[in-house]
């Protein structure tokens, strides 16, 4: 298998407070990885380095076997081969919804405004949001906001997916459906790395389970192993208290 | 509490008369005392003003009827220079200004040069005032008689406004682009937009939506202030007043020039106080839906 992404010896800290110590994660080429970790291990700032929106202090990230990190590389090259998803949404709110997923393969990949309005549509009819297409984000619901910014992304027509913890800002009831997006895509073999909160999904789709425990990977391994068989103690203490939340 | 958006009171172009009583009998009885005490009120003070002693030399000086029309036409054809002074000049300022404000919100190392020299560009200019750079364009560079520079004190003056309304309005657009939330930035930038696009593209028309009441006032502050390049012997409104006075030695030239500013500042002003009203309500409506 060829590795898509990888990051090896990964150090960042904000002013002096470290958040990643010293991380190491490959992810191959279709393969689903799963970030799991309390909130404050770093899940969202490693995701945020492999986009280069925040600059590493040490360590290298190779993406197809190019060092992404490397000073002379251009970031915005590096982006349009991959697309983000936040907690967020972040939609843009003074455009409509086909607006939102047209501005990047309109302005970034150059594609002609026809183009980018029948991919518009087409990718917001395949994950049933055709109908919201001229709506702005807040007429949506949070769980419509989040797919139609997965959709943003997808626009770009990436090679890997990043997602930054998309069902947390989401009220339960809507958090089906955005992961069902997820899973659709897994079912086309991208290569995504997703960090989450919701384990009962990570043992669903992940490739790859990765526990990261103040700025460290603690554990790795297949969602069977790390979820039944965990070896570390601070794994099994973080799903002991996942599970006594009832969200396992 | 917050009512639902269809009942939410629309906003007013002028302030509520009525006071917070709005409906029925009691909203009626109130609008009349209101309309009645302030009759009263203006009554009593054109009574005061009238019958003092000073009034017929106020009067013959100030609002003399003939004097108001021979004076008319021409400060009337000073005013239209100044109208029109003020929209050249307010079209290159929204212009101009927001080039200096996007460049100082640049990021990065690379840029550095380039915010700093707008950063001293701000700051010499808003520390200086708006007087002495008329005068020092105005009279100074067509002074020198450049060869391709245009030598015309109203170009010179219309530029010292320019320069220094820009700096001003800059520092406008520049809090509005930061009032948006840096995960906006941080969306766009993941798009593959570059650092200029997504202030193109994302940040500053969310910007200028934030900004609109703060520009209304600097329109209404330009209005008034296009007035200064007076100063260069340009024959707009107040400088047509002067020579009226000058020749005539009445002061009703300036009343005229007074009423034609106002007749243009109130409404914008009353248009200000509205439209923030109005997107304050709104803001609150979506905010609580």
């Amino acid at each position: 298998m060829t590795t898509k992404v990888e990051a090896r010896n990964v150090v960042k800290a904000f002013d002096d407070k470290v958040v990643l110590k010293d991380v190491d994660l490959r992810v191959d080429q279709h393969e689903v990885v799963c970030l799991i970790g309390s909130s404050g291990s770093g899940k969202s700032t490693l995701l945020k380095c492999i986009n280069l929106l925040v600059p590493i202090d040490d360590g290298e990230i190779v993406l197809d076997g190019q060092l992404i990190t490397d000073p002379s590389v251009n970031p915005n090259e590096v982006r349009q081969k991959m697309g983000i998803v936040f907690q967020a949404f972040n939609l843009f709110p003074h455009m409509t919804v086909q607006k939102n997923i047209m501005l990047s393969p309109l302005r970034v990949h150059g594609m002609g405004k026809a183009e980018a309005s029948d991919q518009a549509h087409e990718l917001l009819d395949r994950f049933g949001l055709l109908d919201k297409v001229d709506e702005y984000p807040d007429r949506l619901s949070g769980g419509q906001q989040q797919r139609v910014a997965i959709v943003r992304a997808l626009a770009t027509q990436p090679e890997l997916m990043l997602f930054d913890e998309v069902t947390s800002a989401l009220d339960p009831e809507l958090v089906a459906e955005v992961l069902g997006v997820i899973r659709d895509l897994k079912s086309t073999g991208m290569t995504m790395i997703v960090a989450t909160h919701e384990m009962g999904f990570a043992r669903d789709v992940a490739d790859q389970v990765c526990f990261l425990d103040d700025g460290v990977f603690l554990e790795k391994g297949p969602p069977g192993e790390i979820f039944s068989n965990p070896k570390e103690a601070r794994t099994r203490q973080f799903l002991q208290r996942i599970v006594d939340s009832g969200r396992l | 509490m917050t009512l639902p958006p269809d009942q939410t009171p629309r906003p007013r172009l002028w302030p509520d008369l009525k006071g917070s009583l709005g409906q029925s009998e009691e909203g009626a009885r109130s609008a009349l005392i209101a309309a009645a005490s302030t009759l009263i009120l203006i009554a009593l003070v054109l009574w005061w003003v009238l019958t003092s002693e000073a009034w017929p030399a106020v009067q013959k000086q100030f609002f003399n009827p003939e004097h108001f029309r021979a004076a008319w036409p021409e400060v009337v054809r000073g005013f239209w220079l100044n109208v029109r002074m003020f929209l050249v000049a307010e079209v290159l300022i929204l212009g101009f200004a927001l080039l200096l404000a996007m460049i100082r919100s640049l990021r990065g190392p690379a840029f550095l040069p380039l915010r700093a020299l707008v950063v001293v560009f701000i700051d010499l200019i808003r520390g200086l005032p708006i007087i002495l750079l008329i005068l020092l364009l105005g009279f100074g560079i067509p002074a020198l008689q450049l060869p391709g520079v245009p030598n015309s004190p109203l170009f010179w003056g219309v530029a010292a406004l320019v320069i220094s309304y820009s700096a001003y309005t800059a520092e406008v657009y520049r809090a509005g682009i930061e009032s948006v939330h840096e995960s906006q930035r941080m969306s766009g930038r993941s798009l593959g937009l570059t650092q200029v696009q997504s202030l193109r593209y994302v940040l500053v028309p969310q910007a200028i939506r934030n900004v609109v009441p703060a520009l209304l006032n600097g329109f209404v502050s330009l209005q008034k202030d296009v007035a200064l390049v007076f100063i260069l012997g340009i024959r707009e409104a107040v400088r047509a007043a002067q020579i009226y006075n000058a020749r005539t030695f009445n002061y009703t030239g300036y009343v005229v020039a007074a009423v034609l500013f106002l007749l243009v500042s109130v409404p914008v002003a009353r248009f200000t106080d509205w439209y923030t009203e109005r997107d304050r309500r709104r803001k609150q409506a979506m905010g609580s839906g």
